[in-house]
């Protein structure tokens, strides 16, 4: 029962990092219609400017803001420059830039800070707290995780669905030639979406480098439980990142406590195929035809 | 004064538009009417920039309008309810309608619109927080306008209105946009291929065919004329 509990609780911690990493994707998909298989690694960039920044003796909390900001510029910049290019265009040539961005984040990243691995400083203690009698695999570290994820998750709730930039952000994403015909700029709306989603990415980021240290390619996984984890959702949904984060990262916990840490990837796979499979639309996309 | 100048707009080898001309007069109801693929849709698309000519020119008050960004086009008072209206319906109805505003900074005037589209559809006020997925295609219909007056437009450009509705809510809504017409000096330019109910508030009439104009004169004259109805409309 206890270890139950404790693949449970990490299983959580873990689901609420990917929840984040797959809202970005969604923010994306929803805007623009792509996948940015860069995602992971521009949060792992980030991550690595913190840790720079800390090494200098710059506070935890003040390095950790310039890393969320350095999020919404990069995304900003990744929109504006690179991907701009690429919108409405065959899908395919999306996939390619983005692959591409990824090696090059990465090799940046390799190339500035070397290939090895770097812990990442917790603010708070990673040990577990006792319970029960017991000490259980949630630690205060794991409680700002979930409260930092949740945080974000409401923010961006306030903003989309309580305020002009929110509203102009979802008639973007449903139907961006009739936001354009009233006026909405669009294209100034795409590049919020990708700054938005960088910074969920950034969070992510620096989340789980305590955990699973800092290396250019640290993400990588990441990046494959957080596609995962949206494909369950539905690529539309935010409540679905969150639902497919928290299906996927137990899941994970569940595959890797009783099967094998090393079949946890095995496992996401499968998981991804299984839901492609049998209902590839995922969990929360409205599957109704759209009638105008 | 909307001035449109031998625009020519093509898909690929098609020529949706050959060398179109018109003008629509301020303060009126213009017509364009025309059989199944005679360009009227690629018209008002062309004229609001979500489609880009080949050659030839817009202009609106004297204003360019050929080349500027489609979210710039309401901004010059120029209003487009699109074909199939382009309700929203994941949003809410209140929800479309202040998204027609959205761009305009003077909130007060924002809120008083509002009302005053409330007043003109009475349903949309009934259901304003329902989501727009839920309405009749009358009441959407009267959403896609009421949220183009949201913008205090100068020009209503409308595609195909009465597609979809019954005959007596057609009326209804035309003859709501003759009063505006009359009562708020708008100018509308409507697309119909039912050209009866069009002709019926226009003053001028156009009829398109197959890219061109094959006539532009009084709707009047238009609407009496049989071998027209014959030979472009289809009545």
């Amino acid at each position: 029962m206890g270890r139950f509990t404790d693949l449970t609780l990490n299983g959580i911690t873990y689901g609420m990092i990917y929840a984040a990493v797959a809202l970005g994707l969604v923010l994306i998909w929803r805007a623009t219609r792509i996948i940015n298989f860069a995602q992971g690694g521009m949060a792992m960039l980030t991550t690595y400017v913190a840790v720079t920044l800390i090494g200098n003796h710059i506070g935890y909390w003040i390095a950790f803001v310039i890393a969320l900001v350095a999020g919404l510029v990069f995304g900003a910049a990744v929109e504006r420059v690179i991907i701009r290019p690429v919108e409405g265009k065959p899908p395919v040539n999306a996939v390619i830039v983005t692959l591409g961005l990824l090696i090059l984040v990465e090799a940046v990243a390799g190339a500035i800070w070397g290939g090895g691995d770097r812990s990442f400083p917790a603010y708070f203690s990673e040990t577990g707290l006792r319970a029960g009698g017991r000490q259980i695999a949630f630690s205060p570290f794991d409680i700002f995780v979930l409260s930092a994820v949740v945080l974000m998750l409401l923010a961006l709730a306030v903003l989309f669905q309580h305020t002009h930039t929110g509203l102009r952000m979802r008639a973007a994403a449903f139907a961006p030639e009739v936001a354009r015909l009233l006026g909405v700029r669009v294209g100034r709306i795409l590049t919020l979406g990708w700054a938005l989603a960088a910074l969920a990415g950034s969070l992510a980021g620096l989340l789980v480098a305590p955990k699973v240290l800092l290396y250019p390619n640290n993400m990588d996984t990441v990046l494959v439980f957080a596609f995962t984890a949206a494909i369950i959702g539905g690529l539309d949904s935010p409540l679905g990142a969150l639902v497919g984060g928290l299906v996927t990262g137990l899941a994970l916990s569940y595959v890797g406590g009783y099967l094998g840490s090393s079949l946890e990837t095995v496992g996401a796979l499968v998981i991804l195929l299984v839901v492609l499979m049998a209902r590839p639309e995922g969990l929360f996309t409205r599957s109704r035809p759209r009638r105008v | 004064m909307l001035e449109v100048e031998s625009l020519t707009t093509c898909y690929g080898a098609v020529r949706a538009l050959d060398g179109v001309s018109l003008t629509v007069p301020d303060h009126s109801v213009t017509a364009v009417l025309g059989a199944n693929g005679a360009g009227k849709t690629t018209l008002l698309r062309t004229i609001t920039g979500l489609v880009r000519p080949v050659s030839g020119a817009v202009r609106y008050d004297g204003k360019e309008l050929t080349g500027l960004p489609v979210e710039d086009i309401v901004r010059h008072g120029v209003a487009h309810v699109p074909e199939g209206r382009g309700v929203i319906q994941e949003l809410t109805v209140e929800e479309n309608l202040r998204l027609g505003a959205l761009w305009r900074s003077d909130k007060r005037d924002r809120a008083r619109a509002l009302e005053e589209v409330y007043g003109l559809f009475p349903a949309l006020g009934e259901r304003r927080r329902r989501s727009a997925f839920t309405l009749s295609g009358g009441e959407r219909q009267m959403l896609a306008i009421g949220r183009a007056l949201m913008a205090r437009p100068r020009m209503l450009l409308l595609d195909e209105p009465s597609l979809g509705l019954a005959p007596l809510v057609t009326a209804q809504i035309l003859s709501l946009l003759a009063g505006l017409v009359r009562r708020q000096r708008l100018t509308v330019l409507i697309v119909e291929q039912n050209a009866a109910s069009a002709l019926s508030i226009a003053e001028r009439a156009v009829i398109l065919s197959l890219g061109r104009v094959a006539v532009a004169d009084a709707a009047a004259r238009v609407a009496a004329d049989p071998n027209l109805h014959h030979h472009y409309l289809g009545f």
